[in-house]
């Protein structure tokens, strides 16, 4: 499964976004449940199985979901459930233990419906760039779609009912993925978290929940989804974002004017090891992509394109490493391949 | 393998450093590298939910309203509000409705508020209910609420009901 997917760019990794210096991606994520039904968590077998067989009616019904990828998580196997993680498509608790789950893909692969993950469904749309509200739209094409066929859970006070009380209201999590060196290298990160938790926001590494910071990678999402509407939520993460963005780039501005020889050694060294590497770890990519990424920004390696650095960060993750290359490595085997990936592609610059 | 330092607690931060091509790898437990100034940024993240729901059962002036409180539970899956407030999570729909006066106070303190405010669900299905009858009709609840609020002076509950009403009643002038 997934063969062509791993061979192309993912579309919320497309250097056409907004802010494309600082911001990778945003996503928007709908929490629905249907009504009548266990939450999937407290769910017996039977049940899970009900709420998979009406969304798969819904599939089947739909002409705006019929031309996705629609597939049980029982034939999905190890390799494509990293994939698909690494893709952002699925949350990584999405497919561990019990399998009565199943995932909807759009055909564009900008939205993904998990079916029985914390909640019945989780929908969700991915934008490049900065680009909240046309996320929002999307994942509500397909929210708006399966509520012609399925009523959802819902309570006049609490709005749309989900597992969490985190989750209740309108559902809805707002995240961007956002790269800032800058901030990092300045030692101003702490006081920026500080300052986005105040306005109500979470701060995450880059898979997101409970993970760690990797390559100045960071994700930024609204925490109240009750008493907001979703409107206010979508002002409320851009204007955020923009002052950070503001900030990133301000940070980046001084690094360069009082230690330009340092930086642009860093830049150039990260360069240069990307360039010539014969074993690199997936997290060593991560890192060294995060200076090139800023040399590219500042205009040093103004000669690389976004979408390239972009292509070797999903591309140098292990599981789409494996389909790139049509074959499983294990981890040795998967350094010395990378290395190899990753001068192919930086060749022609 | 254990912490490096203490050699007592599981690693869980992982520190290469290189000097003058010298490798030295560390591998430490959080409150070591904390110890060594290393940190990541977000160590500091709070986690509300957990603090919100345990403090919950404490924060109750006498036992016996804790006793009356944990005999609730949920007509739908059984889920007890002692349940609920151990694991964080709710069992069904019904849950909401059988632990309504609790919430209020745990969604404020979450959210801030305990009113929903956004999108209703679209009734595109049903030929008798469209959108604007929904909307006249969850004007009048919200109308009654208000009034039932007011009456057991519970107003901060008024206070969110009153802002519901009023941009509901703001988004029918617009569609009118």
């Amino acid at each position: 499964m997934f063969d062509e997917m791993a061979k192309s760019p993912a579309a919320w990794l497309s250097s056409a976004g907004k802010e494309s210096l600082v911001v990778l991606s945003t996503r928007v994520r709908l929490a629905r449940n249907i009504a009548g039904c266990n939450f999937p968590e407290s769910a017996d077998i039977e049940t899970k199985k009900r709420v998979i067989s009406y969304v798969d009616s819904v599939v089947t019904r739909s002409k705006n979901m019929s031309d996705g990828i629609y597939i049980k998580a029982t034939d999905i196997d190890e390799l494509d459930k990293d994939f698909l993680v690494e893709r952002h498509l699925i949350s990584p608790v999405f497919l561990n233990g019990e399998l009565d789950k199943a995932l909807f893909i759009s055909e564009d692969e900008q939205a993904s419906i998990m079916v029985n993950e914390e909640d019945h469904l989780r929908i969700q749309a991915l934008e490049a760039g900065l680009n909240p509200r046309g996320a929002f739209e999307i994942a509500m094409q397909y929210e708006n779609e399966i509520s012609k066929y399925l009523e959802y859970n819902y309570d006049p006070d609490f709005g749309y009912l989900t597992s969490c009380p985190t989750n209740a209201g309108t559902g809805m999590r707002t995240s961007v993925l956002i790269h800032l060196p800058g901030l990092v290298l300045t030692r101003e990160i702490d006081k920026i978290i500080s300052h986005i938790t105040h306005s109500g926001l979470i701060v995450r590494g880059f898979y997101g929940e409970g993970s760690d910071v990797l390559g100045n990678l960071f994700q930024i999402s609204n925490q109240t989804t009750l008493g907001i509407t979703e409107d206010e939520i979508l002002k409320q993460i851009e204007r955020v974002t923009n002052e950070i963005i503001e900030k990133e780039t301000s940070a980046r501005k001084r690094l360069i004017e009082e230690t330009s020889e340092i930086i642009e050694d860093k830049i150039w060294r990260a360069y240069g090891i990307l360039k010539n590497a014969r074993v690199l770890t997936s997290e060593e990519v991560m890192n060294l992509l995060s200076a090139v990424r800023l040399g590219h920004a500042t205009k040093m390696l103004d000669f690389l394109d976004v979408s390239l650095i972009n292509d070797i960060l999903l591309l140098s993750q292990p599981a789409h490493l494996q389909k790139y290359y049509g074959s499983e490595m294990d981890n040795n085997r998967r350094d010395f391949v990378r290395a190899q990936m990753v001068r192919d592609k930086l060749r022609d610059q | 393998m254990l912490c490096q330092d203490c050699k007592k607690r599981e690693p869980q931060v992982h520190f290469t450093q290189i000097i003058n091509n010298e490798k030295t790898a560390l591998s430490l437990c959080k409150e070591c590298a904390a110890a060594r100034g290393f940190h990541s940024p977000l160590d500091n993240m709070p986690f509300p939910l957990a603090d919100i729901l345990s403090g919950l059962t404490a924060n109750l002036p006498m036992q016996k309203q804790i006793a009356q409180e944990e005999s609730i539970s949920c007509d739908g899956c059984g889920l007890t509000f002692e349940d609920f407030t151990r694991q964080g999570r709710f069992g069904c729909g019904e849950c909401y409705k059988a632990f309504r006066n609790r919430l209020e106070m745990i969604m404020r303190k979450i959210h801030g508020s305990s009113i929903h405010r956004g999108k209703t669900p679209l009734f595109e299905n049903s030929s008798e209910e469209t959108t604007e009858t929904f909307s006249i009709k969850e004007e009048e609840r919200l109308k009654e609420e208000l009034q039932k609020a007011i009456s057991s002076e519970d107003f901060e509950r008024a206070a969110e009901l009153r802002d519901k009403l009023k941009s509901l009643q703001e988004s029918l002038t617009v569609e009118n």
